[in-house]
């Protein structure tokens, strides 16, 4: 099992999460996240103060998933968040150990 | 572990109040009148109603407007403490001035300071007047009070957006009552406290009416001790409407003080320290603007054409100082913000104050066009260049925008420019214009109270440091004075 992570653009939420639901991903974890990468940030200006800000406002998403599935997942994410400019964002595989479902102690796969 | 020294000190003198209070008033509609002879006093139900109305709209300048201007300022972890430190002045305040504050300001005594004739509001009654700017006007005096007492509470508020952030509450807590009875009370003497204009118009009609030289020379000696009846500022010429050097110039000197004494904020400079809800700082401005009417035309304490001029002022200064401060940002800066119109908002109201019942219209126009941009000057350049860390721009507003407003108001007071010139009360018209002559006497004022209160506040932020201490330690800084003062956060979500 795998958990891809993908921060993204906070607008590209709800495409990203339903081209995720058509490929049979019903479930994730989504957090309000800051960051940069190539992206640059802005100036803000309050009257003599002036801050540059380079954090962004992104969203992270984690699904957990299968193995055998982890292909398919990124490319559905990559094909939903993407928009050509800079600052569309990054997907990250992590590896995953055991998986539970609290409600019913169903474990690993028959967890996801 | 918060010092107990403030908290017992508070509660001795809470305790002394309440048992002065309860032996010296003898009940609100008893029959001792105080002792003045004023001509028989007209009861005018829509000047009454008009000051009583104004009264309420400048507590709704204070509690919320001024509270959530300066709290959406700051970052979210300190609002607590502003808003605390805001309602808190407004409550001791009018707690001090109905014991001494009134009495220690409009009554008389000597140039710099009344007496203590009223204390705890001694022998007023419902039946007590209280003079206008017109003869034999008169409102009732409680709703004076009440009026002035609305005043006195605003301008230590103010204060409090200097050292924002990094204040302890203990230390605003004694300093405000402190600053009130040392700073705003002999200046609000100063400039405002008179004779009134039926004292004076009677002892004029006096010496005309005397028949030989000796009953003269008598009503003339009258005369002149009714025209000395006066506090220091008032006798010198100086005008102020509203409280141009009263309010603003005093609260904004005696913040930038503050601000130098306790330190910048940890991380000023370096760290971000956006405005946590601009937002609610525009509810703020707003209800400040609204409530400004009382304050300008309410101290016309007539509904008159005088009332209705300080009305129109304060729409065109304040319009257009904000747009100037939004242009001149834009040009300067590249984009227009909203905390730059709503600052120049702020300032222009702020000039137009000693200007309001004095100025014209156009001249109120052309005021806030200059204090726009004077401010946003100051706030910006100046203010970098300098590096203080005045955290809201007391200084840069209310000092400098009440410079350039007590100035000008001797300027625009000239009826050749369309301002309604000065009343002589002993010839009983409007006196010849002098431009020098006005604007030396309008320096004087801005010169005194920048002393008065620059140095009289320095004293006592020097004596608050003394006895709690002025500056909150670093780690309850970091966290936020809403935690460590107040035990509370503004936002669980």
């Amino acid at each position: 099992m795998k958990i891809v992570m993908a921060i993204i653009k906070p607008f590209k939420l709800d495409e990203v999460r339903d081209a995720l639901t058509s490929i049979g991903v019903h479930g994730m974890t989504v957090t309000e996240v800051k960051g940069y990468g190539r992206q640059k940030g802005h100036t803000e200006i309050y009257r003599g103060a002036e801050y540059a800000v380079s954090f962004l406002p992104k969203i992270k998403i984690e699904v957990a998933v299968a193995t055998d599935q982890v292909d398919k997942t990124i490319d559905t994410i990559t094909a939903a968040a993407k928009t050509g400019q800079i600052g569309d964002g990054k997907i990250f595989v992590l590896s995953l150990d055991t998986a539970v479902r609290i409600r019913t102690g169903e474990t690993d796969t028959a967890a996801l | 572990m918060m010092s107990n020294k403030p908290i017992r000190a508070g509660l001795a003198a809470a305790a002394l109040v309440a048992a002065g209070a309860l032996l010296l008033s003898h009940g609100v509609s008893a029959e001792e009148a105080a002792p003045a002879a004023a001509p028989a006093p007209t009861f005018n139900k829509g000047d009454n109603a008009w000051m009583l109305t104004s009264s309420v709209l400048v507590l709704l300048m204070t509690i919320p407007g001024l509270a959530l201007f300066y709290g959406g300022l700051v970052r979210s972890k300190n609002m607590l403490s502003v808003l605390g430190q805001v309602f808190y002045t407004v409550c001791i305040v009018t707690v001090i001035w109905v014991i001494y504050g009134y009495s220690l300001t409009f009554t008389g005594g000597s140039y710099f300071i009344g007496g203590l004739d009223k204390i705890f509001l001694k022998g007023v009654t419902t039946d007590s007047q209280a003079a206008t700017f017109s003869v034999g006007v008169t409102i009732h005096e409680f709703i004076y009070i009440a009026f002035q007492m609305t005043f006195a509470a605003i301008t230590p508020a103010l204060i409090v957006g200097a050292f924002a952030e990094r204040m302890k509450f203990s230390a605003v807590a004694l300093f405000i009552p402190l600053w009130v009875t040392f700073v705003y009370f002999p200046i609000a003497h100063m400039v405002w406290y008179w004779a009134g204009p039926d004292a004076i118009d009677a002892a004029a009609k006096a010496v005309e009416a005397a028949a030989d030289p000796a009953a003269k020379a008598a009503a003339q000696t009258k005369l002149d001790e009714v025209l000395a009846d006066a506090g220091l500022i008032f006798s010198w010429g100086a005008i102020d409407f509203a409280g141009g050097t009263v309010v603003h110039i005093n609260a904004g000197i005696a913040g930038l003080v503050g601000a130098i004494l306790v330190g910048k904020r940890t991380g000023y400079g370096k760290e971000v320290m956006a405005p946590h809800s601009l937002t609610l700082s525009m509810v703020g401005a707003s209800l400040l603007w609204v409530g400004w009417f009382g304050f300008n035309a309410g101290s016309n304490l007539e509904a008159n054409g005088g009332a209705a001029l300080a009305m129109i002022n304060s729409f065109v200064a304040t319009a257009a100082a904000a747009l100037s401060w939004m242009f001149a940002e834009w040009m300067a800066k590249g984009k227009p913000s909203l905390l730059g119109i709503l600052s120049g908002c702020i300032a222009g109201l702020v000039a137009v104050t000693p200007a309001a019942g004095f100025s014209g219209p156009m001249g109120a126009l052309v005021l806030g066009l200059i204090v726009g941009v004077v401010s946003l000057f100051f706030c910006t350049t100046i203010k970098n260049a300098i590096g203080y860390d005045d955290a809201l721009d007391v200084f840069g507003v209310h000092c400098i925008g009440g410079i350039v407003g007590a100035i000008g108001t001797g300027i625009l007071v000239n009826p050749a420019l369309g301002g309604v010139g000065i009343i002589d009360y002993v010839a009983g018209k409007v006196a010849d214009y002098d431009f020098a002559t006005q604007v030396i006497a309008q320096f004087k004022g801005v010169l005194t109270t920048l002393i008065w209160s620059g140095v009289g506040s320095l004293i006592l932020y020097k004596v608050v440091d003394i006895l709690v201490g002025l500056r909150e330690p670093l780690e309850k800084e970091r966290e936020g004075l809403d935690i460590s003062d107040h035990g509370e956060r503004a936002y669980t979500a």
